[in-house]
């Protein structure tokens, strides 16, 4: 679609040669890749006037806010503490008065609790080093493992590619599971996207010195950095980096990969880089002995652990073919996201949709009065033209939805399945696999939408395993 | 003449061989079922809808047995015979019911094209499931009526039906057999199956908005904002407001219609009443609360 | 503004069904050009009638019977099937009995289940099917190529009939009549309209490869097999003719490339593509050696048309991380 595209197919390697790029073995398309803000560096938005802090910014319960109306607060004071379970802390990332705790629309589109501040000055805890100077493993001593993630844990990290699972969980291998490899994803499959890609450019080095961390948090010698080959400067100036001080990062190798999405899916990046594939749930990464983190939270990981900062700000793409100046923002967690479409040249006229992330897996959202969380690693405004979906017609069984599917399901079938509510068919047919990455219904030629019948199978078949998974505990 | 003979013989074994076969194989393989099952299927309507909670009509008719055998057929019912299959079956089985009060679902959202203003557009699969994976949808309700027909493609009887102009579904009371597909259809819960009430005759709050009042009146100009005012004026102490809702108990409401005069959003719908005589004593009262800054 | 709201993914391939069928009418056309070279105006008139036809029938079905406001003849593949049909009839077949077939193909083979998507038989094969077994005598008397006329045109024995009748006889000397393995492949033989061309055919082939429209799995593994099993049998008995000839006779290569490959009619999977085409191989050549008809071609896909969902039902993909058990 798009002829800008500069298909790269190889990268020299360091060892000689060129790199040809691994990738994973199931299915995979390959979306107009459109970075149209890749050559606009880090930009530090505005500190909005009023920030917005949803308790709802990660998987699993939400956190419990812990301050109320009229509160003061800093740069860095807690707002909500972790719930109960799966959970992590929030913090506030303006100083100003507490406005109101009350229900807020957030980006999931409905109302949930949050914690509103109005912004007075910029004051931060003084706990918080807000120095730029790189602090290396050796500056931090004889750390332990347990303090790392002990740190991490507190500054309230997430998945910060969007999945926004707490990181201090996934830093804590389940008894009997040892990780054998640290795999960072640098991968940046979504389209437009740019966020992951300026930050190697611009922190390469604490992003190395964060992985150290991690690998030392888990005990694990073994590190990869995933990066896609359309980013051929971020390869090469890692390769450079980490040929030229070998002796302080050992033991972190860059692995150039093909651009093929979703390769930035968590098991297909483990199958890409170390070529084992995770099977199908409850099996997680870790039983195949890797760990994946995000580029950006190891970015959060390093702040969090050498400057004691909390996860309060984060890097957001904003872009699409209208928005005057594509930029990447360095932004408060908490910030409207009007705010930052008007620091990137306002509103385009024809935008016909907003959404909060990719175009592969955002969310479209309704307003623009929604914040930015902790998991939003981009805004793209999508043109009039762009927006609606084409006409839908019959399914001509082209089989080309089977050969998309990098879990290897068979989307036409699941999608068929859920018009007929066939939900035994869909379980057995292992509808629960579905990563909704989306390669189905991109490469329907019927334009039919797949991945929304799906959605639908996999939370009816979701909530039957449950269901079923209940009666059996009570019946025992 | 011989051909004839042989062919008689030939075909008269074949057929006797297989009538044999087909005799032993049926005493062999004879399934033995409570011949009640069959019994009492034969009552049931046969429409298989699963309403009772049961897959099909069969299945239903086995629980009943079972029931039976323990000795009550509590909290068995077929919503779409009602009362009188009900008896029919308690009869096979020597066993009597107590008589439950006739059903009908009931939407509770009103909130049309017009008291519910389109925020957005939804492009999509057309299904109210796929809609509420979007939060509050097209309009800022998150509670209301998703308007892509999950209800009617459940319904066996054909008894709810998209009224184009205003996005909502509508009821058909003669066909509504009560048997809550629409309702279990449903992503946002907006369908109750409701008491009928006398002569047919509801009082029933048509909204499902949780949203604090403020909230509610910008999304739709018909929701409950919980202003308690219903609660005051009964005095069945039938009204009750949970979670910014309110809610009428139709076993406890006598049908006063006060309500109905009070609510100052017109949130409270009643049915099935004759005409007002004299409609404008209260016209002139609604439209002021309106304009009032509650 | 109101903003479009809708699930991922928001961004779309730009690939569209009548991308794919316009697709393959493009990868007939070296074909097309063959047969108007090999057959002249036979070739235009049946090719001509039997598209028109189709796309005639499809409308008015949709329209009259079905009652449908939307229509598909824009979609192509009612042009498609009135190509395939038309490729394999003899160019001097009359005109009726072409709006026969093309009234069967659509009206039987496709529209009673549905229209596009839904029949479970290729349309073009359900039709030539019809017309061979009700007009036996005027489908199976082929016009020898290289003359331009529609009627009185002289016919000849094609290379399939040689064949069969040297294995009827075992009598091997009956091989030496056919033509050379390179006239068969460029098209100096008699036969159905785009049969004759194996060159041409497979050029669209190779395009359709390129533009991914299908994949590799049908046409090689319905190739390979009756390679193998052809060349096996001449080993055994040399009155059966040789495989390469086997290959680049008859129907086979237009079968392989664009009738087994029908989207609609073929397994989902690659694994099933595979079983599929072995299948149509192995069906073929028993057909071609072992029975009445010296072309097994329609029969053989037809009949794994039949098998398809049952492959489909049972033979899936490989699940990510699947552990073999």
């Amino acid at each position: 679609m798009n002829k800008q595209d500069t298909k790269v197919t190889s990268v020299p390697s360091p060892h000689g040669g060129s790199w040809r790029g691994a990738t994973f073995h199931i299915g995979g398309v390959h979306p107009a890749e459109n970075k149209l803000s890749a050559a606009s560096p880090i930009r530090v938005a505005a500190i909005p006037k009023q920030a917005v802090f949803s308790m709802f910014q990660h998987i699993g319960a939400p956190a419990v806010p812990v301050v109320k109306m009229g509160d003061e607060v800093k740069v860095g004071t807690l707002l909500g503490e972790a719930g109960k379970g799966l959970s992590v802390p929030v913090f506030s990332s303006v100083s100003g008065k507490v406005n109101k705790v009350d229900a807020v629309l957030d980006s999931s589109g409905t109302r949930r609790m949050a914690v509103v501040v109005d912004v007075e000055g910029d004051e931060w805890e003084e706990s918080i080093d807000r120095s730029d100077t790189l602090v290396t493993m050796k500056d931090l001593g004889n750390i332990t493992a347990e303090e790392v993630v002990n740190r991490i844990k507190a500054a309230g990290i997430v998945g910060m590619g969007g999945a926004t699972f707490p990181t201090g969980v996934k830093l804590m291998p389940p008894p009997g599971t040892k990780a054998e490899a640290i795999i960072v994803n640098a991968v940046e499959c979504e389209p437009y996207l740019t966020a992951d890609h300026r930050l190697m450019l611009e922190k390469p080095e604490q992003i190395l010195v964060g992985i150290q961390l991690i690998k030392h948090a888990v005990n694990c010698p073994k590190a990869y950095i995933g990066i896609e080959m359309n980013k051929p400067d971020a390869i090469k100036l890692l390769t450079d980096l980490l040929k030229e001080k070998a002796a302080q990062y050992p033991g972190i190798e860059v692995v150039p990969l093909k651009v093929k999405y979703p390769q930035g899916g968590e098991k297909q990046l483990i199958d890409a880089v170390i070529g084992r594939q995770v099977p199908a749930p409850p099996a997680l990464p870790i039983n195949v002995g890797a760990i994946v983190q995000n580029v950006g939270t190891v970015y959060a990981i390093y702040e969090a652990v050498t400057k004691r900062k909390p996860l309060i700000e984060r890097i957001i793409t904003v872009t699409g073919k209208s928005v005057k100046n594509p930029s990447n923002f360095l932004a408060r967690i908490g910030t409207p996201m009007q705010q930052l479409i008007d620091e990137a040249g306002g509103l385009p006229e024809d935008t016909g949709k907003i959404i909060g992330g990719g175009p592969m897996m955002g969310r479209a959202l309704m307003s623009l009065e929604v914040p930015v969380t902790k998991g939003s690693s981009g805004l793209l405004l999508m043109t009039e033209k762009e927006s609606r979906r084409g006409e839908v017609s019959p399914c001509i069984r082209c089989a080309k939805c089977v050969s998309a599917c990098p879990m290897g399901l068979e989307p036409y079938l699941l999608a068929s399945y859920t018009r007929l509510k066939n939900w035994d068919g869909c379980e057995k047919n292992d509808v629960t696999s579905c990563i909704e990455c989306g390669s189905c219904a991109f490469t329907c030629p019927s334009n039919r939408p797949l991945l929304d019948n799906i959605r639908v199978a996999k939370q009816t078949v979701m909530g039957i395993i449950k269901a079923r998974h209940m009666e059996s505990i009570t019946k025992k | 003449m011989n051909v004839i003979l042989i062919a008689v013989i030939v075909l008269g074994s074949i057929g006797l061989v297989a009538a044999l076969i087909l005799f032993l194989a049926g005493k062999k393989f004879a399934v033995h079922e409570d011949e009640r099952i069959g019994q009492v299927q034969e009552v049931l309507p046969g429409a298989n809808c699963g309403g009772c909670g049961f897959p099909g009509c069969g299945g239903f008719a086995g629980a009943c047995v079972k029931a039976a055998d323990k000795g009550s057929l509590e909290g068995l019912l077929c919503p779409v015979g009602g009362q009188p299959v009900m008896e029919q079956v308690a009869d096979i089985l020597g066993m009597k019911v107590e008589a439950a009060a006739p059903k009908v679902a009931v939407v509770r959202c009103n909130g049309t094209c017009e008291s519910r203003p389109r925020i957005a557009e939804f492009d999509g699969a057309q299904s109210c499931k796929v809609q509420q994976m979007l939060g509050s949808g097209e309009t800022a309700c998150a509670y209301g009526c998703l308007g892509c027909g999950d209800c009617v493609a459940a319904c066996q009887f054909d008894a709810i039906r998209m009224n184009p102009e205003t996005g909502l579904p509508e009821v058909d009371e003669e066909k509504c057999t009560a048997c809550g597909a629409c309702s279990k259809a449903c992503p946002r819960g907006v369908i109750e199956i409701r008491l009928k009430g006398l002569k047919n005759r509801r009082v029933v709050v048509l909204c499902n908005n949780k949203d604090k009042g403020a909230q509610t009146r910008k999304a739709c100009s018909v929701g409950c904002i919980a202003c308690q005012k219903c609660v005051k004026v009964c005095k069945f102490e039938a009204i009750t407001v949970d979670a910014n809702l309110a809610y009428i108990d139709a076993e406890k409401c006598k049908l006063c219609r006060k309500c109905e005069d009070e609510c100052p959003q017109n949130a409270i719908h009643a049915f099935n009443f004759p005409p007002k005589k004299s409609p404008l004593p209260t016209s002139p009262k609604g439209g002021g609360d309106k304009s009032s800054d509650y | 503004m109101k903003p479009v709201i809708s699930l991922s993914p928001h961004v779309h391939g730009g690939d569209s069904v009548q991308k794919n069928m316009y697709g393959v009418c493009i990868a007939l056309i070296p074909a097309l050009v063959a047969s108007l070279y090999f057959f002249g105006l036979g070739a235009a008139i049946v090719l001509a009638t039997s598209v028109a036809a189709c796309v005639c029938f499809e409308w008015a079905i949709t329209r009259f019977i079905l009652g449908r406001k939307q229509l598909t003849i824009c979609d192509g593949s009612a042009i498609l099937t009135g190509l395939l049909l038309g490729f394999n009839l003899p160019s001097n077949l009359p005109i009726w009995i072409i709006l026969i077939g093309a009234l069967v193909a659509i009206g039987v083979g496709k529209m009673t289940f549905g229209g596009l998507g839904t029949n479970p038989f290729n349309p073009a094969l359900v039709g030539r099917v019809f017309l061979l077994i009700s007009f036996p005598v005027q489908m199976t008397t082929w016009p020898v190529s290289g003359q331009m006329g529609y009627v009185d045109v002289e016919t000849g024995a094609t290379p399939l009939f040689l064949m069969k009748e040297a294995i009827k006889s075992g009598d091997a000397s009956i091989l030496s009549q056919l033509p050379s393995s390179l006239d068969m492949l460029i098209g100096q033989t008699g036969g159905s309209l785009g049969e004759v061309s194996a060159l041409c055919l497979l050029i669209g082939c190779i395009f359709m490869l390129c533009r991914r429209i299908i994949t590799w799995h049908i046409p090689v593994s319905i190739l390979a097999t009756v390679w193998l099993l052809a060349g096996l049998f001449h080993l055994i008995d040399p009155s059966y003719a040789d495989p390469t000839q086997v290959i680049l006779s008859g129907g086979l290569m237009l079968g392989a490339c664009f009738m087994a490959t029908d989207y609609v009619t073929s397994p989902m999977t690659a694994k099933g593509q595979l079983i599929y085409g072995v299948a149509i191989g192995v069906l073929t050549v028993l057909i071609r050696d072992f029975g009445s008809y010296p072309e097994g071609m329609s029969f053989a896909i037809l009949i794994m048309n039949g098998f398809t969902p049952l492959i489909n039902t049972y033979v899936k993909p490989k699940r990510f991380g699947e552990v073999k058990k």
